[in-house]
């Protein structure tokens, strides 16, 4: 592969609280090449929405990040704001879930445009921007003929669709879609993920999707990394990873995607830890089925299992490393309901 | 493919009248307009949010009410609780016709019918303990002596929700729990009246996928328990299908389909429902996103389609489905955004004119050319629109194209309301059903 798009490297955002801080991305390494579909998975409270901010710099008060960033090279932690600000757009989008809180309702759909490739592009001509978010909009399905309407005359879906225009517009090269379909009916969601998942052949955009549904995954995305507790536990092409879960966590995720074809439901028990004081050893091992004695000990080591895919489970070794009895099972502690998501 | 529940639920009611039954329902909104236009006394108009429906709850089944938002399925539910007044047509519950009886008799009824909503966070007030939300209806009912008989039902109903030992959650607010603690503490307060029949609107909706099992487990050990009658609406037919026994399609305000869930799930027959499946998207990375969903969203029910409320948005309709003005504006406004950008856009925009009169929806229409165009160009370009896409089904919905004088007239097949027939095992609103079978 050439120089990745896109090359996290053991990055970590803690919140600050009155105690102690909350390790929200823990140690993350992350590569998106260009026009890749990167899929971010995990439960409510595992990082991935902070994973995916940290990477614009879009961080709240009181957060503090370190590692690196590299976006075409280039180091975005640490970046002053103003140089953050000029990036966004043209080189990083982001899509929130909730259009509507994004649109000002004051503003008609062309001054949104207007206004964004005046800040980003005060090279062209009016007529060359108008020209560019026509098309732009048209090819998310909003007509021309709306260019001049206000926000609160569109559907959520018609919203969401010139949101996902609006970032487009400036032919960004990395999109980070934070769960954009969450709050839209199951029709009007798939038609969404039909155009993100159409993004790298018809803009040349990557894009990173964040979301807790495996199935829109599997249907969008060439790569999946799944995250748990702070940490990338499990990444690698998606196919392979659906068809061969290698962290007992991805698995149970799977197991408990409820589709047209699950046969039974299954749930995972307890919830995803606190990040101020996560569980020693491997985060997941107190709901982990497989739990060894080791796992409630040592953190586990990354494993490669081949060249693209890599685990973060004792499970697959390095076998040197676990003292000895330490495959032996591990007691499960009760899970007491209380503790259920 | 669903789990063991008891048989049939609860046995059926000796005399086998259905727990709820509901006969040619409407509940219209009033729209209020402005203020300027309450001032000049112009109606702003009505939303037909449930329109004529008539649907039976069995004792003991789980009926699932599926639609998008906008379907009228929340309405719907709503309506049944007495939360919003209908606009016409019945509502027996029990026997007892409900639908107009005053706020003070229905609150004995509210202790058998309770609901559960999509927001847990929303329905819990974060002023109030668990104790104090969860034992309410047990004080606004004056169910219970003292404050302690009252903790020991709910440590009860806690426990049976699965928030054990219940005790310890007494003393902790919403803001404490996670948002499945917080929906299994939303339905512990639904059941601590024994209700017999349950409302859960989009109850594991916003809940992560790993939490959304759970949820549905409890309310199935809850339905056998308890010998609950659930009224389940979704617009999610993969939870659906744990759940139901029967299934109602319903698209802006009326039921399109309804079934045994078996047979809905096995042979869908509307087009809205072989979309709503469609849709779901599978764990499966041999899948591709499906790229055959119907166009736009639910329209403004307001101003409903004429004819199947569905047909613009479906791939088989054809002659009698109501084809109408907006379709025409559709059609051009869709080729419009595909275009976009291009040379030629702008061009046909002026050749057509103002779309605006095409927004009341009529099943002719009379467009009058621009100034400076002639009504033969606007029939030459509908026939290169026509010639590049002639599979569009909107074309079938054409009856004659005729361009007079100043104006272009387009007639259309006369528009038919499709009604609920018996279709094998189900009840579809669809022409493609109509005997005799009509060619498409």
């Amino acid at each position: 592969m050439t120089e990745p798009l896109l090359d996290i490297r053991r990055l970590r955002v803690y919140y600050g609280t009155p105690g102690l801080p909350v390790r929200a991305v823990d140690d993350v390494s992350l590569v998106i090449g260009e026009r890749e579909v990167v899929g971010l998975v995990g439960e409510s409270g595992c990082g991935k929405s902070t994973l995916g901010r940290g990477i614009l710099g879009l961080l709240p008060e009181g957060a503090r990040a370190d590692g690196e960033v590299n976006l075409n090279g280039r180091n975005l932690v640490g970046l002053p704001l103003s140089a953050l600000r000029r990036l966004r757009g043209p080189e990083l989008g982001l899509i929130f879930q909730e259009p509507m809180t994004r649109l000002n309702p004051l503003l008609r759909i062309a001054d949104h445009f207007q206004e964004t490739l005046e800040q980003h592009e005060s090279g062209l001509t009016q007529a060359e921007a108008r020209r560019r978010s026509l098309e732009t909009l048209g090819r998310m399905g909003i007509p021309p003929t709306r260019f001049n309407q206000y926000p609160h005359e569109f559907s959520g879906g018609m919203r969401q669709r010139i949101m996902i225009a609006l970032a487009l517009v400036l032919r960004p090269k990395l999109l980070v879609a934070d769960e954009p379909t969450t709050s839209l009916d199951v029709i009007v969601e798939g038609q969404i993920l039909a155009l993100l998942a159409d993004l790298k052949d018809n803009f040349g955009t990557a894009l990173l999707l964040i979301t807790h549904n495996l199935g829109i995954v599997a249907e969008a995305c060439d790569r999946m990394a799944v995250m748990y507790a702070g940490k990338i536990v499990e990444e690698g092409p998606v196919r392979d990873v659906f068809r061969e879960p290698a962290h007992p966590y991805t698995r149970e995720l799977l197991r408990s995607t409820i589709s047209l074809q699950t046969t039974e439901l299954h749930s995972i028990p307890g919830s995803p830890p606190n990040l101020i004081d996560p569980p020693p050893g491997c985060r997941f091992h107190p709901r982990c089925p497989n739990a060894m004695r080791v796992c409630a000990e040592l953190a586990p080591i990354e494993q490669r299992l081949d060249e693209r895919r890599r685990v973060l489970c004792w499970l697959h070794g390095p076998a040197q490393r676990v003292p000895s009895g330490g495959r032996l099972p591990l007691e499960p502690e009760a899970i007491g309901m209380a503790d259920e998501a | 493919m669903r789990p063991e529940i008891s048989a049939q639920g609860p046995e059926s009611h000796p005399d086998g009248l259905p727990l709820v039954s509901v006969r040619d329902l409407r509940t219209y909104y009033s729209i209020r307009g402005t203020f300027i236009d309450r001032l000049a006394g112009r109606e702003a108009g009505i939303v037909r949010a449930v329109d004529d429906v008539s649907l039976d709850i069995r004792r003991g089944e789980v009926l699932g009410l599926v639609g998008e938002s906008g379907s009228g399925k929340t309405t719907l539910g709503r309506t049944l609780l007495g939360l919003v007044r209908p606009t016409s047509g019945s509502i027996e519950f029990d026997g007892r016709e409900i639908s107009r009886l005053p706020e003070r008799q229905w609150r004995p009824l509210r202790r058998q019918m309770q609901v559960v909503f999509q927001d847990p966070h929303a329905s819990l007030n974060p002023a109030m303990t668990i104790e104090q939300a969860v034992g309410h209806p047990l004080q606004i009912h004056g169910l219970v002596r003292d404050r302690e008989q009252m903790r020991l039902r709910v440590i009860e109903v806690l426990e049976h929700c699965g928030l054990a030992p219940g005790a310890d959650f007494l003393a902790k607010y919403p803001s404490d729990l996670s948002g499945g603690q917080k929906q299994r503490a939303v339905i512990a307060r639904a059941i601590i009246l024994n209700p017999v029949l349950l409302v859960a609107d989009e109850p594991v909706s916003m809940l992560d996928m790993s939490v959304r099992a759970k949820i549905l487990e409890l309310m199935l050990a809850l339905k056998r328990d308890l010998e609950l009658t659930y009224l389940y609406i979704t617009h999610d037919l993969a939870t659906a299908r744990f759940f139901c026994d029967r299934i109602a399609i319903m698209y802006l305000g009326k039921i399109v389909e309804v079934g045994p869930a078996d047979a809905i799930y096995a042979d869908p027959k509307h087009p809205y429902t072989q979309a709503l499946l469609r849709a779901i998207p599978e764990p499966d990375p041999e899948r591709a996103v499906p790229r055959d969903l119907p166009r736009g969203e639910v329209p403004d029910a307001a101003l409903p389609p004429l004819g199947c409320p569905f047909h613009p948005r479906c791939s088989r309709a054809f002659e009698p489905c109501g084809w109408e003005s907006r379709d025409l504006r559709e059609l051009l406004e869709s080729r419009w955004a595909r275009a976009a950008g291009a040379a030629g856009v702008e061009e046909e925009q002026a050749v057509v004119g103002d779309l605006g009169v095409l927004d009341r929806p009529t099943p002719e229409v009379r467009l009058a050319a621009p100034h400076g165009r002639s009504p033969a160009e606007i029939v030459a370009l509908l026939e290169r629109i026509r010639s590049e896409d002639p599979e569009e089904p909107f074309w079938r919905g054409i009856d004659r194209i005729t361009a007079a004088d100043t104006r272009v007239e387009l007639d259309f097949h006369m528009p038919r309301q499709p009604q609920l027939e018996r279709v094998g095992e189900v009840d579809v609103a669809c022409h493609l059903y109509d005997a005799p079978p009509a060619a498409t």
